[in-house]
């Protein structure tokens, strides 16, 4: 690729390491439209499930070199920056695509049996094109440094999922789809409109150059009042997509709904991407000192997380269908996140992006084991449950475990980020917070434990007969996940390593 | 005339802006018709083309294609940005209609109310 | 509908003058207003005035939903592909300076190909879009 004639050359011609940021996007692109133009399901499964697989390793390459030689700027058609559209990778977003692209990566083969039994045949090539055009959409969304090109592909993945969603067998899917549609595109319109007042301020769309002005313009410690406005838009419209407390009811319908796979796809990843563009905006776009001194947002966010992690959790105690109180737990979870924002500081920020990927994870292991048992039983009503530890061991094992993980025990992913959230609110001073972080745990060892009791010590039911373990496709994500589960929750470096860095990153230099 | 009642009048393209965008909104959390609340997202997004486009005009500049007699121009980007935005609205709208289509053949109805009061839809 | 004997002679008159405007505005959208988006819509307009006229059937067999549901991702398989040879000859995804001997005729090349690609995906979208929505219902 690099030994392009010198005399048709306009510039020096770019290296495939160059290119990276680039084919992140064009792969996942390429393989959706090859995927829309087959007709047999199973060869788009194989496409979706290779292009997929190839992301993880490009999303790994970029976060070496950005931890060996700082931030990567691609120039998107070659237009230079701040006019251009730039991709641009630093510390935080090369973490973020490293988690969507491998989580993807180990969820994708359980597509394959899932999606066979849960959607018409004729709909599997479109099914898989949309999935990768999601992917390419939550990518794009990450990679991108073009505030306005991050409506664009929030756009491509939001429009995607509503498809997704509305594929799911019951007829409720329609109808959650349609109102995740109406308040998704709430949200996005919420965004532009805080961009439109962040682009007359600054006149400016790339983020870089966006903090750069405001600075020049003074707003580093004060606001004015179209900083503020912008401010405002931008924090409601994406935590409507992220679905942070107050603004979440979309959430519990849509991954009720959908069809098993999308639900583990969105779950582990569409929501990450959304706290991912909160931190952004927070953090390394707005002034951190004005947001965090000047505004009561830190307040905000720790009263609504807060509430997210006892309201939701509270309501996932009293749910029947398996996926809908796993969706409550998603809620619930996603306030740690946003605690983690709330903080500000080192421990606590890490925290909250080192939760990004334990919940991702954890998330996926546990609706994979749903789907796996929806798969054999076709039901996720817990009744229908009764005793299924015996016909199905491994699945409800690594249920448990995750369940464990959810909760936070030592030894899990989910405890590294109790324990940075917990450290994070000392430094404060804030030791009622920890209380509540413990007590929020124990309404998660409630919703975990009565499933877990139903499971494992009630008499087989009747609706379980015809269970036994999962096929291959299945039993090998569970497989992984679980390791992960155990692995990350050990072993830091790898994740809570680069969410410290991501931190500091963030914390220190802003967005130079 | 005063000032104040001058800033006013003269931000016109803001009160229609704002005016549009509450429509809007309030369209799309008042009505229980699915159809009414589409119509209502769209004013919506109406509103933001707007406020996108009339900060963009420059009053006697023209559209921008370079001539040495011309001095003063409108700045295009915004135009640009909202092309795009009215086509990811067309698709929005598009998919919303399609699954009203579908609703209506599931349940029969596009009201939401009837729609939960059959016992939330089942 | 058959005994509408002037709508259906107009219809036929008009039909070719609406390709060759959606042409027009396609060929002038690289240095005057016009593109692919615009000019995707009208040649998309013209057949569902056909449709409207004489009948769905009629014009599924000059454009088969098949054939729409091929041409929606050979659009964006041309406006990718455009952006995977710029990759190729060392440039950024979508950089048309790369394309031919110079920047200039690069970039009108490439902006000629982009809109090629976007006329055919709008344009099979909005027939796509239309087929379903009348295809219900009956």
């Amino acid at each position: 690729m690099a030994s392009v004639s010198g005399e048709n050359a306009v510039t020096v011609a770019l290296t495939l390491t160059e290119q990276l940021p680039g084919l992140q996007i064009v792969v996942p692109l390429m393989g959706a439209i090859v995927c829309a133009f087959l007709r047999r399901g199973n060869l788009a499964w194989l496409v979706a499930t290779l292009v997929t697989w190839s992301l993880p390793v490009i999303s790994f390459l970029l976060l070496l070199e950005v931890q060996e030689s700082g931030p990567i700027s691609y120039k998107m058609g070659g237009w230079a920056p701040p006019w251009g559209i730039e991709y641009r990778v630093d510390q935080l977003n090369a973490f973020v695509l490293l988690l969507v692209s491998s989580v993807s990566a180990v969820a994708v083969p359980f597509a394959r049996k899932s999606v066979a039994v849960e959607i018409d045949s004729d709909k599997h090539c479109w099914f898989y094109a949309l999935y990768l055009l999601c992917l390419t959409g939550l990518l794009g969304m990450t990679i991108t440094g073009d505030a306005f090109n991050i409506f664009v592909f929030m756009e491509v993945s939001s429009l995607a999922a509503y498809i997704l969603i509305a594929l799911g067998q019951e007829r409720l899917a329609l109808l959650s789809s349609y109102q995740y549609l109406i308040m998704g595109t709430i949200g996005a319109t919420f965004y532009v409109i805080g961009i439109g007042f962040l682009y007359s301020l600054t006149g400016t769309l790339n983020l870089v150059d966006m903090t750069g002005r405001m600075e020049m313009l003074g707003l580093t410690d004060a606001v004015s009042p179209s900083m503020l406005a912008a401010l405002a838009f931008i924090f409601v419209g994406i935590s409507l997509k992220l679905a942070l407390f107050p603004l979440h009811a979309w959430l519990p319908g849509a991954y009720a709904h959908a069809p098993s796979f999308v639900t583990v796809f969105l779950a582990a990843t569409a929501t990450k991407v959304a706290v991912y563009l909160l931190i952004r905006f927070l953090f390394s776009v707005f002034p951190t000192t004005a947001v965090f001194s000047e505004l009561p947002m830190s307040t905000i966010l720790l009263v609504l997380s807060v509430a997210a992690m006892f309201g939701a959790s509270i309501v996932a105690i009293f749910q029947d269908n398996m996926k809908r109180m796993l969706a409550y737990s998603s809620v619930a979870q996603i306030g740690y996140m946003t605690l983690g924002i709330a903080l500000a500081n080192q421990a606590g920020l890490t925290g909250g992006i080192v939760h990004l990927f334990n919940h991702a994870i954890t998330k996926a292991a546990l609706f994979i084991a749903v789907g796996a048992v929806f798969y054999r039983i076709h039901s996720v009503r817990v009744e229908d449950w009764a005793g299924l530890g015996r016909k199905m061991p491994i699945t409800m094992a690594v249920f448990a475990l995750a369940g464990l993980s959810l909760i936070g025990t030592p030894g899990t992913a989910g405890f590294i980020t109790k324990w940075n959230l917990s450290l994070g609110a000392l430094e404060h001073g804030y030791w009622w917070l920890v209380i509540l972080i413990m007590l929020s745990s124990l309404l998660a060892v409630v919703y975990v434990g009565r499933v877990i009791e139903i499971v494992w010590f009630r008499k087989p039911v009747a609706t379980i007969d015809e269970a036994r373990s999962p096929p291959m496709t299945m039993m090998v994500p569970l497989f992984v996940f679980a390791v992960a589960i155990i692995w990350f929750g050990l072993e830091t470096s790898m994740s809570a390593g680069y969410a410290a860095d991501a931190a500091r990153f963030l914390l220190g230099g802003g967005g130079s | 005339m005063s000032p104040a009642i001058e800033t006013l009048i003269t931000s016109y393209n803001y009160w229609i802006t704002i005016f549009l965008m509450v429509a809007g909104l309030y369209t799309v959390i008042a009505k229980d018709n699915m159809i009414k609340k589409l119509v209502g997202l769209s004013l919506f997004q109406t509103s933001v083309y707007l406020l996108y486009l009339s900060p963009g005009k420059i009053l006697g500049g023209t559209a921008p294609i370079i001539d040495p007699a011309l001095k003063v121009y409108s700045n295009p980007l915004p135009h640009v940005l909202i092309l795009t935005a009215i086509v990811v609205g067309v698709a929005t709208i598009a998919l919303g209609l399609a699954l009203v289509v579908r609703i209506n053949e599931e349940y029969g109805t596009i009201e939401e109310d009837e729609i939960f009061e059959t016992g939330t839809g089942k | 509908m058959k005994l509408d004997l002037i709508l259906r002679v107009t219809t036929k008159i008009i039909l070719p003058f609406m390709l060759l405007f959606a042409l027009y505005v396609q060929f002038h959208g690289d240095y005057g207003p016009g593109g692919g988006f615009q000019a995707g819509v009208i040649a998309a307009g013209m057949i569902i005035l056909y449709a409207l006229v004489f009948g769905l059937r009629a014009a599924q067999r000059v454009v088969p939903m098949s054939l729409v549901q091929r041409l929606i991702p050979l659009g964006v398989l041309i406006y990718a592909g455009v952006g995977i040879v710029a990759m190729m000859k060392g440039g950024e995804f979508l950089n048309y300076s790369v394309l031919a001997q110079n920047s200039v005729k690069g970039q009108h090349e490439g902006i000629l190909l982009i809109e090629l690609g976007v006329l055919v995906t709008v344009a099979s979208t909005m027939v796509g879009i239309f087929y379903a929505f009348v295809e219900r219902g009956r």
